[in-house]
C-alpha cells in the first residue's frame, strides 16, 4: 500500500517527544473512544501498478467511438496538441486559488487573458474567471438579474433541458418564481413570450442556436425582453462565436454558456467550463472570480483577484452566490485553445461542423421516412424524424458511430469538424441500409 | 480623530446633518472611514427609496471587507450623491463632505450624540 | 510579462483543421457576426513559451511548502494523472447508453462505496463540482426533507458557528434559508448554551466542520447533534476538514445527516488554480431518496445501471458530475485502502502538533491544545509590538520560497495564521519551515521595515489591490 507518508518511523518517534505524547492516537484524545473507526470497510492498499491495471481495465470497458454523431451539450471537438502540453504543466495542475498574487501571476495573468477573449468571442464588456458548467452558469445568471422589484424568471423551452433542470433547481431553492416559455416550431414562441413577461421580470434566458440546433429569432426576443423591462440572457455555443452573431450584438445584458467546446474532452460529463460575462453596467452583480490588471509597489504590471467583497468569502450570507471555486485549469484549456486556433482557426471549426451537419442533414433526409422535424436555419445540430431508432443506433453502435440523441419528436444529431465525409457517407449508408 | 461640533452621530458611525429644508445629509464618520480602510465602492439607494431608522440603506466596500450603513432617520431619499458613488476615496479623504444621502419627509429619528458624546463614545471602544 | 495578444504577429496561424470536404454551408448575412473576434495570433512555438512563461510565475505543491489551512494542499500523485487521462475515460460522451459506459459506471459505484464507508453515510451523488457546490446540495437536501414533512415553510433557520467558512452562510442564503451564526466558546469550540438557545421549532438545521476552522476536534459533538435532533433539525457536515479524520473517526458516527467531501482536498485530486474540483454528497437513508445527479445500481448479473434517485429534488450541474476529478480520487483510494486512509490523516495530525509544539516556542496559538490537521497563529502580539502584522509575515514567507499559510481566517481570531502542512510533508521540509518562521520573528523585532518592504524575489511585489478595485481594468483593449 501507498500512503505517500515521507517520515520515517524513527522521525515521528522524534516529532511525538517533541509534542510531548506517547503516540499520534493520543492527539486524537478528544474523540470519545466509542466512536473511533475499528475497522474501515475497505480493501488492502494496492501497488502503483495494480491501481494502473484496474483503472485501465475499467476504462477499457467504455466504448469510445470513433465517429459521434451526437452532441446536446457535450461536442467532440478536436483538441490540438499544444493544449494538453500546456495544460500538463505541475505549477497550472497542482497550484490553488491565487490568493497570493505575488507568485500567482501565471495564473492570474492567464485568467485575464481568458477574461478578455471571452469578451472578445461574446461581445460582452466583462467576464468572470468561469463557473462550473454551462447549466449552472445559466442558473447563476437569474440573481444578477433580480432587483427589489424584479423577481421573476423566464425561461425558453428550447434550452437544454439538463440546463432547465439546473436553473430549475436553483429557482426553487431561493424561491425564484420561474416561468417556462413554450416552443413553438422548435423556437421560443415570441408571441407566448410577450404575453407572459409581467412588471415584474427579472429576465429571459435564451439559447442560440438553441437545444435543437436552431437559430432564435434572438433580435427580435430581446426587443420583446427589453421592452418589458428585464434583462436578456443569452447561452451561446462557443464555437459558433467564430463567425456568429454575439449576444452584445443580440442585445443580451449576460452572456453565458459551455465552454467544453474549446479543447476539453467529453469526459463522460466533466470537468467542463461555464463562461459568464456581461455589460459593464452589471459587472458587480456577476458571481465568481474576476481578475484585475494593476500594478506593484515598483510600478511592475500585474494582476490580482479583484471586487473580491462581492464574493461569499467577505459578504458571507448577503452574497448573491455561494461560488468560490472556479474551473481555473479547464479556463487555462479554453485559452489555449482559442490561441491555437486564433480567429481564423475558431471560424474554419465553425464553418467545417456547420457544414457537415448540413451535409448529413441533406444526406440523411434523401432516405425514406427521414425528414428534418423543423424548419429553419440550423448550427450544428439538427432534428429528424427517424424510424426504427432502436435498430439504426444499434447498427451505428455495432460500426463504431454513435448516433443521434433520441429526442421528442425524432433524434438530434450533431456534427463537429471531426468527420469526414467517408465518415458521413459511411453512417448515412448504415441508416439507408436498415430502413430499406 | 475629527469630530465636527455641529454635526449628530450614531452609535454606527454615521454623521447627520440636519438642513435648513428640513432634510438630513448622512455620511460615514472619520473613525468609521478609518477602521474600513481605502473605501473601492458605494452601493446607496435610489431617489424615491424609503429608508428606516437603525436599518441599513446602503453599504460600503473596502478591498476585504463590506460593511452597512444605517439610517439615522426614517424618511425618503431625495438625493443621492454621486460624486462619492463615482470617487470612493471621497470617504476617505474629506469624511464630513462627502454625504451620500439626503433624507426628507422625516418621520421618525434614531436616537442621536453630540460631538462630545460621541467623542466619549469612541473613547469605550 | 507580455500578455499572450502582444505577442506574435497579425495574420499568424496555426494549422490546425483541414478544408472543408463537403459543400461549404453559407449562412445568411443576418445570423453573422460584424466583426472578427480578437484573438491570439501566433505561432506554436510563442504559444508554448507564453504559458512556459507563465507557469514559471506560479507556485505550486510541487514548488515547495504550501501549509495553506483548511485548503490541504497535499501532494498530487502522478498515477492519478495518468489514470484520469486514459481515452476509455476521456473519450466517453456523457448522453451514451449505459452498456457502453459500463467501466464510467463502475467507477461511480466503487467510489461512492468507498466514500460511504469513509463517512459513515448510505448514499453519495458525485454530480456537485466543488465544495460551495456541494453546500448548495446537501442544504437541499434538508431542504426537500422538510417540504416533504411539511415544514419547510416553518423550518428556515440554519445554525452557522461564526468561525464557519463564508461559503456556509452564503449557500444557506442561495436556498433561502435565514442565517443564526452562534458565537463560538472560548476554546474555538461550538457553545452549547449558545446553541442551545439558538434551536427551536424553526431550526431547518446545522452546519458545522469537526474538527473546525481552528483545527481542533469538538468533543462535544454528540451532544451538538442531540440537541439539534431534539429540535426537529438536521445536521450538516461540512467536509472540508475531513484530512484530519478520515478513517479514524466518521461524520456519520458523530450524527451527522448529510455531509460534502472536497476531492481536491482530502482526496488528493489538484486544485488546478483554482478548479475544477469535485464535491460530491453523502446522506442517510432517509435522505437518500432526494439526491440529486445519477444514481447507479448494480444487477444481479453485475451490470451497472444509471437513473435517478426516487424524490430527487433536480439537478445541480449538467450531466454526472466532473467524472476525471472523480476518476483521481478512486485511483487515490486504491492505492491508500483501508490502512493508508488513516494513516494519512493520523500523519497529517502529526505533522500539525509538530509543528505547532515547535513554533509556539516563537509564537502566540490563537487556541493552545493538541490541534487535529491545522492550527491557528494570532500575531496580534507581535503586531502591537512591532507593527509586523500577518500580512507582513506571509508576505516574508514568499521571499523564502515558502507559500504562506491562510491569513485572516477564521474571522474570530485577530492577525491569524493557519498552517496547514498535511501529511506529504517530511520532516525535514517542516523544520526548514519552522527555521523560517523563527528567523521571520527576529527580523519583525529587529528590522520590521524589511517585512512590510517584502517580498523582493517574486515576479511582481505587493500589488495595489485598491487601484484594481476602485479603476476596474478587467480585460486588455485592442487598439
Amino acid at each position: 500500500m501507498g500512503s505517500y507518508v515521507p517520515s520515517s518511523a524513527a522521525e515521528r518517534e522524534e516529532m511525538l517527544k517533541k509534542i510531548g505524547v506517547k503516540s499520534i492516537d493520543d492527539l486524537f484524545a478528544a474523540v470519545p473512544r466509542k466512536m473511533l473507526v475499528k475497522s474501515l470497510d475497505l480493501p488492502s492498499g494496492k501497488s502503483e501498478l495494480e491501481v494502473s491495471a484496474i483503472m485501465t481495465a475499467l476504462s477499457e470497458k467504455n466504448k469510445v467511438y470513433k465517429t459521434i454523431l451526437r452532441g446536446a451539450g457535450a461536442y467532440d471537438h478536436y483538441i490540438p496538441a499544444v493544449v494538453g502540453s500546456v495544460l500538463s504543466k505541475e505549477q497550472f495542475v497542482t497550484a490553488y486559488t491565487p490568493y497570493q498574487a505575488e507568485i500567482s501571476q501565471g495564473i492570474l495573468q492567464n485568467i485575464f487573458e481568458y477574461q478578455t477573449m471571452i469578451c472578445e468571442l461574446t461581445g460582452m464588456d466583462v467576464s468572470n474567471a468561469s463557473v462550473y458548467d454551462g447549466a449552472t452558469a445559466m442558473a447563476e445568471a437569474v440573481p444578477m438579474c433580480k432587483e427589489r422589484k424584479k423577481t421573476k424568471a423566464y425561461i425558453s423551452a428550447t434550452v437544454n433541458p439538463a440546463y432547465l433542470e439546473v436553473v430549475r433547481t436553483y429557482c426553487s431553492a431561493s424561491d425564484t418564481d420561474l416561468t417556462v416559455i413554450p416552443a413553438k416550431n422548435g423556437k421560443t414562441d415570441v408571441k407566448a413570450l410577450e404575453k407572459a413577461l409581467s412588471d415584474d421580470a427579472a429576465c429571459f434566458i435564451l439559447q442560440q442556436p438553441n437545444f435543437f440546433g436552431l437559430f432564435e429569432d434572438a433580435e427580435k426576443i430581446g426587443a420583446v425582453v427589453h421592452a418589458a423591462g428585464a434583462k436578456y440572457v443569452m447561452s451561446v455555443n462557443p464555437i459558433s462565436m467564430g463567425f456568429c452573431k454575439t449576444p452584445a450584438e443580440y442585445g443580451a445584458d449576460v452572456a453565458v454558456g459551455e465552454g467544453q467546446p474549446l479543447g476539453m474532452p467529453l469526459a463522460f460529463g466533466g470537468p467542463y467550463l461555464g463562461f459568464m460575462a456581461c455589460k459593464e453596467a452589471m459587472q458587480r452583480k456577476l458571481p465568481g472570480r474576476i481578475v484585475g490588471q494593476t500594478v506593484d509597489v515598483d510600478g511592475k504590471t500585474g494582476y490580482v483577484l479583484t471586487l473580491q467583497a462581492r464574493e461569499q468569502h467577505i459578504r458571507r450570507e448577503k452574497a448573491s452566490s455561494n461560488i468560490c471555486s472556479n474551473q481555473a485549469l479547464c479556463a487555462l484549456c479554453a485559452a489555449v485553445y482559442l490561441s491555437a486556433m486564433g480567429a481564423k482557426g475558431l471560424s474554419e471549426a465553425a464553418t467545417l461542423s456547420t457544414s457537415k451537419a448540413h451535409y448529413l442533414a441533406k444526406e440523411l433526409c434523401k432516405i425514406e421516412g427521414v425528414d428534418l422535424v423543423y424548419k429553419g436555419e440550423f448550427f450544428n445540430e439538427f432534428v429528424t424524424t427517424l424510424p426504427e431508432t432502436g435498430k439504426v443506433l444499434k447498427a451505428l453502435d455495432k460500426a463504431g458511430i454513435l448516433g443521434g440523441l433520441p429526442v421528442d419528436g425524432g433524434v438530434l444529431w450533431c456534427c463537429t469538424e471531426k468527420q469526414t465525409k467517408e465518415e458521413l457517407d459511411r453512417a448515412v449508408a448504415i441508416v439507408k441500409e436498415v430502413l430499406l | 480623530m475629527n469630530i465636527p461640533q455641529d454635526l449628530l452621530f450614531t452609535k454606527t458611525h454615521e454623521w447627520v446633518k440636519k438642513t435648513e429644508d428640513g432634510t438630513v445629509l448622512v455620511g460615514l464618520t472619520d473613525y468609521a472611514q478609518s477602521e474600513l480602510g481605502d473605501l473601492v465602492f458605494v452601493n446607496l439607494p435610489m431617489e424615491g427609496d424609503s429608508v428606516e431608522a437603525e436599518e441599513s440603506f446602503a453599504d460600503v466596500e473596502s478591498v476585504k471587507a463590506v460593511s452597512d450603513v444605517n439610517s439615522p432617520v426614517t424618511g425618503t431619499v431625495v438625493a443621492v450623491n454621486d460624486e462619492v458613488v463615482n470617487t470612493p476615496a471621497l470617504i476617505n479623504e474629506t469624511p464630513y463632505d462627502a454625504w451620500l444621502v439626503e433624507v426628507g419627509e422625516i418621520e421618525d429619528t434614531e436616537e442621536l450624540m453630540n460631538a462630545d458624546e460621541y467623542a466619549a463614545f469612541l473613547e469605550t471602544l | 510579462m507580455k500578455l499572450i495578444f502582444e505577442r506574435g504577429e497579425e495574420g499568424q496561424f496555426l494549422s490546425i483543421l483541414p478544408k472543408c470536404d463537403v459543400p461549404v454551408t453559407k449562412l445568411p448575412e443576418k445570423l453573422k457576426r460584424a466583426g472578427a473576434p480578437h484573438l491570439p495570433h501566433v505561432s506554436e512555438n510563442e504559444l508554448s513559451r507564453h504559458y512556459s512563461t507563465l507557469a514559471k510565475a506560479v507556485h505550486g505543491v510541487n514548488d515547495g511548502f504550501y501549509p495553506l489551512g483548511s485548503c490541504t494542499m497535499k501532494y498530487n500523485p502522478k498515477i492519478n494523472e495518468q489514470v484520469s487521462a486514459l481515452p476509455g475515460f476521456t473519450g466517453v460522451h456523457p448522453l451514451q447508453d449505459d452498456s457502453t459506459v459500463q467501466g464510467s459506471l463502475e467507477v461511480l459505484y466503487d467510489i461512492e462505496k468507498a466514500l460511504c464507508a469513509i463517512t459513515g453515510m448510505d448514499a453519495l451523488t458525485l454530480q456537485p463540482a466543488a465544495g460551495a457546490h456541494g453546500e448548495f446540495t446537501g442544504l437541499m437536501l434538508i431542504k426537500s426533507y422538510l417540504r416533504s414533512k411539511g415544514q419547510a415553510d416553518v423550518r428556515k433557520k440554519i445554525i452557522v458557528p461564526d468561525s464557519a467558512h463564508g461559503t456556509n452562510p452564503a449557500s444557506a442564503a442561495m436556498c433561502d434559508f435565514t442565517i443564526v451564526n452562534i458565537p463560538s466558546a472560548p476554546d474555538g469550540c461550538v457553545d452549547l448554551d449558545a446553541l442551545k438557545a439558538a434551536v427551536g421549532p424553526d431550526t431547518a438545521g446545522l452546519m458545522l466542520t469537526n474538527p473546525n476552522t481552528v483545527g481542533v476536534f469538538d468533543k462535544n459533538i454528540l451532544e451538538i447533534t442531540k440537541i439539534v435532533h431534539d429540535a426537529g433539525g438536521l445536521c450538516y457536515y461540512d467536509g472540508a476538514n475531513l484530512n484530519a479524520v478520515m478513517g479514524v473517526v466518521r461524520p456519520g458516527d458523530m450524527g451527522f445527516d448529510c455531509i460534502h467531501l472536497n476531492l481536491h482536498k482530502t482526496f488528493s485530486t489538484p486544485h488546478g488554480g483554482g478548479g475544477p474540483g469535485s464535491g460530491p454528497v453523502g446522506c442517510k437513508a432517509f435522505l437518500a431518496d432526494f439526491l440529486p445527479g445519477v444514481r447507479v445500481t448494480r444487477t444481479a448479473k453485475g451490470a451497472y445501471k444509471s437513473g435517478s434517485a426516487k424524490k430527487h429534488f433536480g439537478e445541480v450541474k449538467a450531466f454526472g458530475g466532473n467524472f476525471l476529478v472523480v476518476v483521481r480520487a478512486l485511483a487515490y483510494i486504491l492505492t491508500l485502502g483501508k490502512e493508508g486512509i488513516p494513516e494519512a490523516s493520523k500523519n497529517a495530525v502529526l505533522n500539525a502538533n509538530y509543528m505547532q509544539a515547535c513554533l509556539k516556542e516563537d509564537y502566540d496559538l490563537a487556541f493552545n491544545v493538541y490541534c487535529m490537521h491545522e492550527f491557528v497563529l494570532t500575531l496580534d502580539r507581535l503586531h502591537k509590538e512591532t507593527g509586523v502584522s500577518a500580512l507582513d509575515l506571509a508576505k516574508g514567507l514568499l521571499d523564502r520560497g515558502i507559500h504562506p499559510p491562510t491569513m485572516y481566517f477564521p474571522l474570530i481570531v485577530h492577525e491569524a495564521l493557519m498552517i496547514e502542512p498535511t501529511e506529504t510533508e517530511p520532516k525535514e521540509m517542516l523544520d526548514s519551515v519552522i527555521a523560517a518562521f523563527k528567523e521571520l520573528k527576529k527580523v519583525a523585532y529587529e528590522n520590521p521595515q524589511a517585512l512590510h518592504d517584502a517580498p523582493l524575489h517574486t515576479p511582481v511585489r505587493r500589488l495595489d489591490d485598491v487601484r484594481a478595485a476602485r479603476t476596474p481594468v478587467l480585460r486588455y483593449k485592442f487598439s
